[in-house]
């Protein structure tokens, strides 16, 4: 989930986008320019009755090409869309009040924080008719029943990534990276303490739910066990530490590799026959939004079948809207990285936000990282 | 020159401006956080300011004591190595011809000009595995073997690429190829400042080049050194991007652990807390400067 892009890898997606569209991108982003100019839902726009600006917080390289510009044409509305590189730091911009944002990008588990914390405001889905492009499967979700406070933008998912000319046997358990020497200092990890704990919870054959203070301290003691194989934590860069052949597994999204294996043929993903997490992408409206209309008519938008396709051409991550995935090519419908198989996805969990445990997990990582 | 007690009202009227922006944008943040290290968590976004110590007594656990510890001599090793690798440098442009001077002055502050995440991302690519250093040492390797064999030897064993980086190595290094300017450029002005005859005399006395640098030049030297010192120090010990992308798994210094509380943890009372004994660490340094010089002038 490298949505922050270092810069060195800047050019590297922007490629590996065209490399995989070709010249057809181009012919769409032109074609979607000239259907915005047909103005076909400007009253739906000015109907807002608000100036037509909207303030979007959103992940970095996380839109498509041409969608900000399609919607100012469809609507008339000018989005100033400033970045984010963590849930992290949404959070903390919008912990002390709202600096003017109208529509932002929270992970499944920080909707269920800011929900809690009476950041946002419910959704009004009489001006989100679009809401019906979404799969039935992303629409009762334990973070956020029936969708009130969120609209599914994305979702992904955690496994190894690995090079396979550099493994002996598909690594289809967590033990390789969590709790065996094989791969000695060619494992790289994510730095993030609660998903990481989670998952070693998943390889103890624990729900990433349900882990009490005796698993943490378990798990705990296995990752100092197994810090001397481990490489680097990396901050969600993993895919280019894998392509660069820093190291030949990885912890990672299957956005992430999905992207870098248009580069490299020799890299693979896998969800590990355990079980994973699951993480969604939302969109909502924080409390204080000064454009809250306007705000409804941008997620309907990005809800459009047509928008959804050409933002998920561009990031390549697995899309909830239904509409949208039925005109992507089959390259894509088909891709066993961006799609993984159901019999595994049946294994993986959404991890729920935990008050209580967030700050021992931090902590436990702060020894296992001194240690 | 006047002194500015005859002109209250104007010299007032001067500092007003940088008074209030220090006040309002300075002390009053600081003194925020500085409320927050003794207040506890009562929400995911309210915080309790209790009054309590907690928060310190946790800070000063060995666990947070010895990461203390380790990134007190993390900047101390960098400091040590920017000093070492700095005096020749400072020494060398002033020594230089007048037209080369503003020349090595600005090739030593260019990289100021350029973002600091920018430079640690062109320093990940020299180091990296696959970086320039490990490609052109595999080059050299790979031709010494084929050399050996060609005149008949047994050729050199295969190449293994040297790990630069993931390790505390990569972190001194990076650190040192930051924080170098900030030595040079005082022990520059120190130096330049130095009066040549003094070196001259030294060296017409029959001392050699080194006992002078040891006993002439150091000494007179000293306040830039150990201003040098200081202004090196203290961003190396509160560093934070270079272990952050360039350290390995054991590589995490207290800013790295300070920033965990304010985004990931949610702790900013802890984070407070530990912020400011990490500002106390450094108020101290420069207080015993601040004695140090007292001293030195009243002994003059």
């Amino acid at each position: 989930m490298d949505r922050r892009m270092p810069l060195s890898e800047f050019r590297q997606n922007r490629r590996s986008i065209l490399k995989s569209l070709g010249a057809a991108a181009v012919g769409i982003s032109f074609a979607g320019a000239l259907a915005g100019c047909g103005s076909k839902e400007k009253a739906a726009g000015t109907g807002t009755g608000e100036e037509p600006k909207l303030n979007f917080y959103n992940w970095d390289t996380y839109i498509g090409e041409t969608t900000l510009g399609d919607f100012k044409g469809a609507s008339g509305i000018d989005v100033n869309m400033s970045l984010f590189a963590t849930n992290d730091e949404l959070f903390a911009k919008l912990r002390a009040g709202n600096p003017g944002f109208d529509v932002i990008v929270p992970s499944n588990d920080f909707v269920e924080r800011m929900v809690k914390a009476d950041m946002i405001l419910p959704l009004d889905h009489a001006q989100i008719p679009n809401f019906k492009n979404v799969d039935p499967a992303f629409i009762d979700v334990a973070y956020d029943p029936g969708r009130k406070f969120s609209m599914p933008y994305t979702w992904l998912v955690l496994g190894i990534g690995y090079r396979k000319s550099k493994v002996k046997a598909k690594p289809d358990s967590w033990k390789v990276l969590f709790d065996s020497p094989e791969y000695k200092g060619r494992i790289a990890v994510l730095s993030e303490a609660g998903d990481m704990f989670r998952l070693y919870g998943k390889y103890l054959g624990k729900s990433v739910n349900n882990l009490t203070s005796d698993d943490l301290k378990t798990i705990e003691a296995m990752m100092i066990k197994q810090k001397p194989n481990i490489k680097a934590f990396h901050e969600d860069n993993g895919q280019d530490l894998l392509l660069s052949g820093e190291v030949d597994l990885v912890l990672e999204y299957n956005g992430d590799l999905a992207q870098v294996m248009k580069e490299d043929d020799d890299l693979d993903f896998i969800i590990p026959k355990e079980g994973s997490q699951l993480n969604s992408d939302t969109l909502c409206i924080p409390k204080g939004a000064p454009h809250p209309k306007n705000a409804h008519a941008f997620i309907n938008y990005l809800l459009d079948a047509e928008a959804g396709k050409k933002i998920t051409e561009t990031i390549l991550y697995p899309t909830p809207n239904a509409a949208a995935k039925a005109l992507m090519p089959d390259s894509y419908k088909n891709n066993p990285v961006i799609f993984p198989p159901a019999d595994l996805l049946a294994k993986c969990e959404y991890a729920s936000y935990n008050e209580k445990l967030q700050p021992l997990y931090e902590e436990a990582f702060t020894r296992v990282r001194a240690a | 020159m006047q002194d500015w007690k005859r002109n209250k009202a104007s010299f007032g009227a001067i500092s007003l401006g940088p008074v209030l922006w220090l006040a309002v944008f300075f002390l009053a943040p600081l003194a925020i956080v500085w409320a927050y290290s003794f207040g506890r968590n009562a929400g995911l976004t309210e915080i309790d300011i209790s009054g309590t110590f907690a928060n310190y007594a946790r800070a000063l656990e060995p666990l947070y004591l010895e990461i203390f510890g380790k990134s007190v001599a993390v900047a101390a090793i960098t400091t040590a190595i920017c000093l070492v690798v700095g005096f020749p440098i400072a020494l060398g442009i002033t020594f230089a011809s007048p037209r080369a001077r503003p020349w090595m002055l600005l090739a030593i502050m260019l990289p100021f000009w350029t973002n600091l995440l920018i430079r640690t991302y062109a320093l990940i690519t020299v180091l990296r595995t696959e970086g320039y250093v490990n490609k052109s040492l595999g080059w050299l390797w790979e031709s010494a073997s084929g050399l050996k064999a060609l005149i008949g030897l047994a050729p050199l064993s295969t190449w293994e690429p040297l790990p630069l980086l993931y390790n505390n190595f990569a972190v001194i290094f990076g650190l040192v190829y930051v924080h170098l300017p900030f030595m040079v450029l005082p022990l520059y002005a120190a130096l330049d400042r130095l009066d040549k005859s003094l070196i001259e005399a030294s060296l017409d006395l029959g001392a050699g080049h080194f006992r002078t640098i040891t006993q002439i030049v150091a000494p007179l030297a000293a306040p830039g050194i150990i201003s040098g010192i200081i202004i090196t120090f203290v961003p190396a010990l509160g560093a934070y991007l270079t272990p952050d992308l360039m350290g390995g798994p054991d590589s995490q210094m207290i800013a790295n652990v300070i920033e965990r509380q304010f985004k990931r943890a949610n702790d900013w009372p802890f984070g407070a807390a530990l912020s400011f004994l990490l500002m106390y660490a450094t108020f101290i340094l420069i207080a015993l400067q601040a004695l140090r010089n007292r001293k030195a002038e009243t002994r003059a």
